[in-house]
């Protein structure tokens, strides 16, 4: 059961006309509210229920989305509820007459009936796992789709086979696998079961489905103008925008201080230096500016390893969220368009004279849409959000611990060297 | 310090003095069992003040005066308290000091004066002699001057020092009349000039060699020291830039606002640090700044040393030449190629009479010159026997201060990594209720 691709879209069922509030009308609310099916009541009356009077059917998989997003929610990796399991790791060069490029392992553990077997091994290689992204694009475009790492390496001197650079990238990919897993729908997409239990990726499977995905693609499609964005909406826009600011200015700032801590650390490492050769010409103090200077030269080691973690682990989350934003302004867009599409429509019907059924039935689909990108994105923009706060406590604390790290290296270091200062103190000496 | 008050002396006139800087008084001076003036009174250096007068060329100028207090030892003892004698003296005026100690006590190392300008100095301190910071150092530095001085066993029995420190008016004059002006203009000479040791003494040439090194490493280690310096206010000050964006990003969140914005206050505080951390370092390069200036007094004196041995061998040259002008004289032999030879086989030799004055005049230059050679060993001697003892001296102090001022610096490392880790422990629980 892939509920992405091939989704019937008649979500809601049939609506009246006359139940739909006309776009411009205040009760524009109505249409983008997500539907509550936990709790009928609260809902909102246009919701989810027939026009009959009976609620949906909340077991057919065309709304599983928006009910499993809500079951789903907290991401408190209870592992009982999770059956997928996706590690990437393992990256091994290869060299071939035409190119040079890095695979990486693909292990999965699962006990999805939509999977023939329990466990998985396959190699994959950066392609593939960009493949896989447009292809998710394409076929789940009312969904937020995890970004991947970036595809150029922009800057010359980044070597693309260092082991920093691919690791930093393993670790990207692995984080993208990890939470297409544990989407209730994007896990289920047939391309993503392909990618990770073919043995050889037939990239132009793609191109078949492309031909059965029918009305889905013309989500993309544009040409149609909305007039406002819903408030809800808006607020997410909002956000998105403020929050890009600030992870460039957090990015800047971090940048800055890895150089700042850089140049500190050249200065330590001709710091300590001077110490060990005054100790030379020296007796009595030989052993203490001896000390002085391996207990500078530890602090430099520590220095350069809290500079490395954060370059190599800081940094490159950061980035990520700066591209996940971009796909989560993207697919507000794609929203956008779709109610733009209803709205015209709509608006076209309303001033019509005649009400002829093929044109109020396409009208019923626009509507269908909407709602289900609707309710589709702001399940995921929930998701997100909580996915967001937890990576980034993660990484902040994970910043504040490697400083802390650091600063207790550097403590242990001159803690220890306080005794063999105060070695062959005479009793005239005073000691702290 | 001195064994009793120690502590008083930090706090006469100038309560400015924090715990730090009087314990870094007391690291750096070293008690010595039978100083003289220290045991007798406290002294120190209370208070700094701008002037402004005339001065020699009668143009205006601004400089700065230090109040120079001074109390009986046993006045704190009786628990009377009484004011402090005190007078104001000028940076000029302790180099007049001490430019009299050096040629006075030409075999001593005599301990240095706080530097004239700011040197290695990192970009936040300004090298502006009017700077408040460079002044009070500078106060710290002349007390220190001071102590060192009347803690020494030879200097501090010094009268122009005990003037220096008790009597107001008069003392230039006092110290001109010495005439060690005159002295010290002809050692200058010397000293200046090359000149070269037939017979050097080994100790003092390692000495100086030792000097050489000692400056030459300790001017390295400042250097370093002050770039390092400002790195490290870099790095700690942009960190508080986390501080305004966590508070500006806390904005837009719901639950994770309070957490970033604790947080970003725990970043402020972690930037505001760095000011004490650097402060107090800044100490720890005053004590090294301090041998740095007492290498080039050790120097002095094997250089010192060296004129005096130069000299001794210039007499003993001279007299050697006379013995022997006299030997060829009284034998008719010349030995020696010259002029006077020369001539004499051209126009002939002298007459009995002229050379028995001549050998009179000699037979006095020889016994002059004696006096002179036992006068200038005796000199050397002397010189060696007291210069040796003060370099010991001075070595079993450099040896323990230095000792100290690394505890001092490695205490210092160890509070700046007791408050890094506690502020990012901090932190750390904010972000972790975010």
């Amino acid at each position: 059961m892939s509920a992405g691709t091939l989704r019937s879209l008649a979500s809601s069922g049939q609506r009246a006309l006359q139940d739909i509030s006309h776009p411009l009308s205040a009760e524009e609310s109505a249409l983008s509210r997500s539907p509550d099916v936990l709790n009928p009541s609260s809902a909102g009356e246009r919701d989810l229920i027939l026009a009959n009077g009976t609620p949906v059917d909340t077991s057919s998989p065309a709304s599983s989305s928006s009910l499993l997003n809500r079951l789903q929610l907290d991401d408190d990796l209870d592992g009982e509820t999770r059956d997928l399991f996706v590690t990437v790791d393992d990256p091994k060069k290869h060299v071939s007459t035409m190119e040079t490029y890095i695979t990486y392992r693909v292990c999965t553990k699962t006990t999805r009936t939509e999977f023939d077997l329990p466990e998985y091994s396959v190699r994959r290689r950066y392609q593939d796992f960009d493949w896989l992204r447009n292809k998710l694009e394409e076929s789940q475009p009312t969904h937020l789709i995890p970004p991947l790492p970036e595809k150029f390496v922009v800057k010359g001197v980044v070597d693309r086979f260092s082991e920093e650079f691919v690791e930093t990238r393993r670790k990207a990919l692995d984080k993208f696998l990890k939470r297409v897993a544990d989407h209730p729908v994007l896990s289920f997409n047939e391309q993503f079961n392909a990618f990770l239990s073919a043995k050889d990726l037939n990239k132009r499977q793609g191109m078949a489905l492309l031909t059965k995905m029918g009305e889905s693609v013309k989500y993309v499609t544009g040409g149609y103008k909305l007039r406002a964005r819903p408030v809800e909406f808006a607020a997410m826009g909002e956000y998105l925008d403020v929050f890009t600011l600030k992870l460039g200015t957090i990015d800047r700032i971090a940048q800055r201080i890895i150089k700042e801590q850089s140049e500190f650390l050249m200065e330590l490492r001709e710091y300590g230096p001077v110490y060990s050769s005054w100790s030379s010409f020296e007796e009595d103090l030989h052993d203490p500016l001896e000390g002085v200077s391996g207990c500078v030269s530890n602090c430099s080691s520590a220095l350069e390893e809290l500079t490395e973690d954060m370059s190599e682990d800081f940094l490159p989350v950061l980035r990520e969220y700066v591209l996940y934003i971009e796909s989560m302004k993207n697919v507000l867009k794609k929203r956008d368009q779709v109610q733009a599409e209803y709205e015209t429509k709509l608006e076209a019907v309303v001033f019509r004279e005649d009400k002829k059924t093929p044109v109020s039935s396409d009208v019923e689909k626009c509507q269908d849409r909407v709602e289900c990108f609707n309710a589709d994105l702001k399940a995921d923009w929930d998701r997100w959000q909580n996915n967001k706060r937890q990576d980034f406590r993660q990484l902040l604390t994970g910043m504040a611990d490697r400083n802390i790290q650091y600063y207790e290296k550097c403590l242990a270091a001159w803690e220890s060297l306080i005794p063999l200062l105060q070695d062959k103190q005479d009793t005239k000496g005073e000691t702290n | 310090m001195a064994d009793s008050g120690s502590e008083d002396i930090a706090v006469i006139g100038n309560t400015d003095l924090t715990p730090s800087e009087s314990e870094n008084n007391l690291k750096n001076t070293m008690v010595e069992k039978g100083t003289n003036l220290l045991k007798m009174m406290e002294i120190s250096v209370a208070e700094a003040e701008k002037r402004t007068g005339k001065n020699a060329v009668n143009m205006q100028e601004t400089y700065t005066v230090y109040l120079i207090e001074t109390r009986p030892v046993d006045a704190a003892s009786e628990g009377t308290n009484p004011v402090p004698d005190s007078l104001w003296r000028r940076y000029s005026e302790f180099e007049l000091l001490r430019n009299y100690l050096l040629v006075t006590y030409p075999f001593l190392v005599v301990p240095p004066l706080p530097e004239k300008r700011a040197e290695f100095v990192w970009h936040k301190l300004s090298a502006d002699n009017m700077d408040p910071d460079f002044v009070e150092r500078r106060r710290v530095g002349l007390e220190n001057f001071l102590l060192r001085v009347a803690s020494h066993p030879d200097l501090s029995s010094d009268n122009i020092f005990y003037s220096f420190l008790t009597e107001e008016n008069g003392w230039k004059e006092t110290v001109f009349e010495t005439g060690f002006q005159a002295k010290a203009d002809s050692r200058l000479k010397a000293l200046n000039a090359t000149f070269r040791v037939k017979n050097p003494d080994k100790r003092f040439a390692e000495m100086k060699h030792y000097g050489d090194e000692l400056q030459s490493v300790i001017s390295q280690l400042l250097r370093v020291r002050a770039r390092a310096a400002d790195r490290l206010y870099g790095v700690y000050k942009v960190h508080g830039n986390y501080g305004r964006v966590f508070s500006e990003w806390s904005a837009i969140e719901k639950e994770m606002g309070d957490g970033l914005q604790s947080a970003g206050h725990h970043m402020d505080a972690y930037a505001a640090s760095v000011d004490d951390i650097l402060e107090e370092e800044e100490h720890y390069a005053d004590q090294l700044k301090e041998y740095l200036f007492y290498a080039d007094a050790l120097r002095a004196v094997c250089r010192k040393h060296e004129l005096t041995q130069y000299e001794l061998e210039m007499a003993t040259m001279d007299l050697t030449s006379k013995k022997q002008q006299r030997e060829e004289l009284a034998t008719g032999m010349i030995r020696t190629f010259s002029l006077k030879g020369m001539t004499s086989k051209l126009f002939g030799q002298e007459t009995p009479e002229q050379r028995e004055a001549k050998l009179k005049m000699l037979e006095t230059q020889i016994e002059e010159g004696k006096e002179m050679v036992k006068e200038r060993n005796a000199e050397c001697e002397e010189f060696v026997k007291s210069a040796w003892v003060d370099i010991e001296r001075f070595k079993e102090q450099k040896d323990h201060d230095l000792r100290e001022a690394l505890i001092s610096y490695a205490i210092m490392q160890i509070s700046m990594c007791k408050k890094g880790i506690q502020v990012w422990n901090n932190a750390k629980e904010c972000f972790s209720k975010m």
